[in-house]
């Protein structure tokens, strides 16, 4: 009954958001304030029904109901009942769910939170987000319907997979949704402004928030797949330049560009006609990011069985969406108001250079991409592009805006001082040379180019430093006149210099592990030993254990350290009952200079295991760097002067913590 | 500084970036292609040996063997024609006989395809895009979750 209801509120959220597509849009149009006024208790309502239809399908995973046929296709009764409920989001039917749900969220918190907004904008805001919805729900419920009964109802279900029985993995998806559909509130925004011929720096002010709020939510949730992938699947990588990850990675470096171009043009009434397409284009790559995934067209390690049906279907709604949105932008482009003036030497121009860059390696990411589709329709020859093309292009595309990144914040506005902004930068570029100067004595026999690399990492972190630094004035005013300037900066200007100290981080992390990593792969018996990076590992044997829902067999290593013990790995291969499927378990020592990674493989003949061992030195900083990018979002978001509406006099109030309002 | 001059200087900037982008785009793809080909395209094509591809197809009933250390040899069968397969390394937990398999890596002088990598999936169900097409365009039937076809062994 609980199913059936669940169903229900599906098909009647489908109805209201046609209706909150057409209404308040006819009424934008003519004017009228009640027909918009139809907008926001639409949107209320539509976000409450595909709850109560998310939530029905959440009771029928829980209490294992197997008369629902999806229940029975990713769910067993003996699975933990944390797998249960991120069951519903791990197959393809209710991750769709989840993704219309997420879409009506951010729809409703546009029409709650948006009370000060021009009617006319919300209404078509609204009406265009609802568009979207109507588009999703059709796709559930033509192709994808998760509330379809089996008759006769099973005994048991098959279970979810089991790699996929992870606590990283059960958060994984919605936060990564979150990111994906968050960047739809940015389209809408910029359809609605197209349609109304108008858009300004308040515009801007509106549409910055729900970017920020997006943004960070795809990069914790991309941070949180590729943490994933490194200790679960056991091949000690952390990225692997798959066109799954580069699905949700694409809409991440757009999203980094209209971040930084919305700056501009709230700021600066500037770049509008940019930042319009712009927000077009990270939402049209956030549904390519859906079409990739759900499709399979291309070969991926981290693709699950798909239905070539539903592919259609969503690059039909893609080719919707982003022709729509494109076909409006060329007609409407033109009309809409040219804004200020700035020289290249400004912190409007070293954002048009980070957009640039962005925007430059998000193409040459999707060319590769998407060439092996291409060539295969143009001549019917199969092949893939492999990591060392990404490393190469991207890595070069990132050189120059991570050596421009610090710079941009200490130029002014309309017109910079560049020779300034290096002369505050002399600390980082010190900095920097000593950490090349120190990881060349340190590794004199490894990759030349590695050193520059952690070089770079450091002048980031150190110029995001000097930033906060030398908006407090330290070294020029009275250390208590710094502290007190300190103290008085904006909560955005925190944020900025987090996130960038972030990407410094990063950048040392993933140069480090990528250069200096160590592999060892060997066939060890009970008793024998082996070295790696200064750790010595003793395989004492194998022992069997058992899970809730799953068999495994241990290898014991007693790792020891200059002679001194002092911890036991045991990575395991685990043979789960439902799905009968393999998996392997990592066994990981954790530590800031870096991971013992072991895996244990096959059984050889003759009694040996194959084993893997890998030591990945700073890695933990790779993940560690979007934390703080995560963290950075949100200080800023905290910051009275992103809340809409908000006076620009009154800061002298405490900031509080609303998104937006 | 003008409206036109700035935008002279932003559409400099832009296809500088644009040019060393495509320029590079187009280096690296001269080394990072790798090609898919199937046991039996590798006759018919003449596959140099030393060239490097992904191998397809699926792996022979029977035909895994552990060898030294941790190095396994196996057979790659498109049913029709065979590839044997040395790989050094830890397989994928999903690596199974009769189930669709990719591997890259070179061919020796005498035929023997030596893998660094075989392509790990996450799924049991999955079956690689491009085994698929092959398989069905060499006229090998495959059923749900490409289970292996009656009466292919080597």
């Amino acid at each position: 009954m609980i199913v059936e209801v669940g169903h229900f509120a599906l098909v009647l959220a489908l109805l209201v958001a046609i209706l909150q597509m057409v209404v308040p849009a006819w009424g934008a149009y003519t004017r009228d304030p009640r027909l918009m006024g139809v907008a926001e208790p639409a949107a209320l309502c539509q976000f409450g029904l595909l709850l109560v239809s998310f939530l029905a399908l959440m009771n029928a995973y829980v209490t294992s109901d197997f008369s629902v046929a999806n229940v029975v296709a990713n769910s067993h009764s003996t699975k933990p009942l944390l797998y249960r409920i991120s069951g519903v989001w791990g197959n393809h039917e209710g991750s769709m769910v989840l993704w219309v749900l997420i879409l009506a969220l951010f729809g409703a918190a546009v029409a709650a939170f948006g009370r000060n907004l021009p009617a006319t904008l919300k209404a078509n805001v609204l009406s265009v987000q609802a568009s979207i919805a109507v588009a999703f729900c059709l796709f559930i419920l033509l192709t994808s319907n998760p509330f379809l009964r089996i008759d006769p109802a099973p005994a048991d279900g098959n279970g979810l997979n089991p790699i996929l029985q992870d606590p990283a993995l059960a958060f994984h998806p919605p936060l990564l949704y979150t990111g994906y559909v968050g960047f739809s509130i940015a389209f809408s925004f910029a359809v609605a402004a197209l349609i109304e011929g108008r858009v300004d720096a308040a515009w801007a002010r509106w549409v910055r928030p729900w970017t920020l709020l997006a943004w960070m939510c795809l990069t914790i949730g991309i941070a949180m797949g590729s943490w994933w992938a490194y200790y679960e699947l056991g091949w000690g990588g952390w990225w692997f330049w798959d066109p799954v990850e580069n699905a949700s990675f694409m809409p991440w470096l757009a999203g980094t560009a209209l971040l930084h171009s919305a700056l501009v043009m709230e700021k600066r009434d500037a770049l509008k006609v940019w930042t319009i397409l712009l927000a077009i284009l990270t939402f049209s790559l956030s549904l390519m990011g859906t079409f990739l995934v759900r499709s399979g067209v291309l070969t991926s390690v981290h693709a699950f069985a798909v239905d070539p049906q539903r592919g259609v279907f969503i690059l039909g709604i893609m080719a919707l969406f982003t022709g729509g949105g494109l076909a409006m932008f060329a007609m409407r482009a033109g009309s809409l108001r040219q804004g200020g003036l700035f020289a290249p030497i400004s912190r409007e121009g070293s954002l048009v250079l980070n957009n640039i860059l962005l925007t430059v390696s998000c193409g040459a990411v999707l060319f590769g991409t998407l060439y092996p589709l291409l060539l295969e329709s143009l001549t019917g020859d199969k092949i893939s592009v492999g990591p060392p093309y990404f490393n190469l292009v991207f890595g070069i595309l990132m050189l120059p805006l991570l050596i421009a990144l610090p710079f941009g914040p200490l130029l002014a506005w309309k017109r910079g001082d560049l020779l300034g902004a290096a002369q505050r930068l002399t600390f980082a570029v010190m900095l920097a040379i000593v950490a090349l100067a120190l990881a060349y004595a340190a590794f004199y026999r490894g990759p030349v180019m590695a050193p520059f690399g952690l070089a770079l990492g450091v002048y980031v972190m150190a110029g995001a430093i000097s930033e906060l630094a030398d908006r407090a004035r330290v070294g020029r005013v009275p250390l208590a006149d710094a502290w007190r300037r300190f103290k008085g900066l904006p909560r955005a200007a925190f944020g900025t210099a987090l996130a960038h100290f972030g990407v410094g981080l990063l950048v040392v992390g993933v140069v480090a592990t990528s250069a200096y990593r160590q592999e060892h792969i060997l066939v060890m018996k009970p008793g024998d030993e082996t070295k790696i990076a200064g750790y010595t590992l003793d395989f004492k044997g194998v022992a069997p254990g058992s899970g809730p829902n799953y068999r495994e067999v241990i290898g014991i290593f007693d790792i020891s350290r200059g002679g001194q013990p002092f911890v036991r790995l045991e990575p395991a291969k685990r043979i789960y009952d439902a799905p009968p499927m393999p998996t392997t378990e990592a066994g990981i020592h954790a530590a800031w200079r870096g991971d013992l990674y072991v895996v244990l493989g096959d059984e050889q003949t003759g009694g040996g295991y194959a084993v893997r061992i890998y030591f990945n030195p700073l890695v933990r900083f790779i993940w560690i760097g979007a934390l703080i990018m995560f963290f950075a979002g949100g200080v800023s978001l905290s910051d009275r002067r992103l809340r809409v509406g908000a006076p620009r006099r009154t800061r002298r109030m405490p900031a509080a913590a609303a998104p937006a309002e | 500084m003008t409206r036109k001059q700035r935008r002279g200087v932003l559409i400099g900037v832009s296809v500088a970036v644009l040019m060393v982008a495509v320029g590079l785009v187009l280096f690296a793809l001269r080394d990072s292609i790798v090609f898919f080909h199937t046991p039996s395209e590798i006759t018919e094509l003449k596959i140099p040996a030393g060239q490097r591809f992904r191998l397809g197809g699926l792996v022979a009933d029977g035909s895994v063997k552990r060898g030294q250390g941790a190095t396994v040899d196996f057979v790659v069968t498109d049913t029709l024609k065979t590839v044997p397969v040395t790989y050094t390394g830890v397989l994928p937990d999903l690596f199974r006989e009769g189930q669709g398999v990719v591997a890259e890596g070179k061919l020796t002088p005498e035929g023997v395809f030596i893998a660094d990598t075989v392509l790990a999936k996450h799924d049991e169900t999955y079956m690689p895009p491009e085994v698929a097409k092959a398989l069905e365009a060499k006229g090998v039937k495959l059923g749900k979750g490409a289970t292996h076809p009656e009466g292919v062994t080597q």
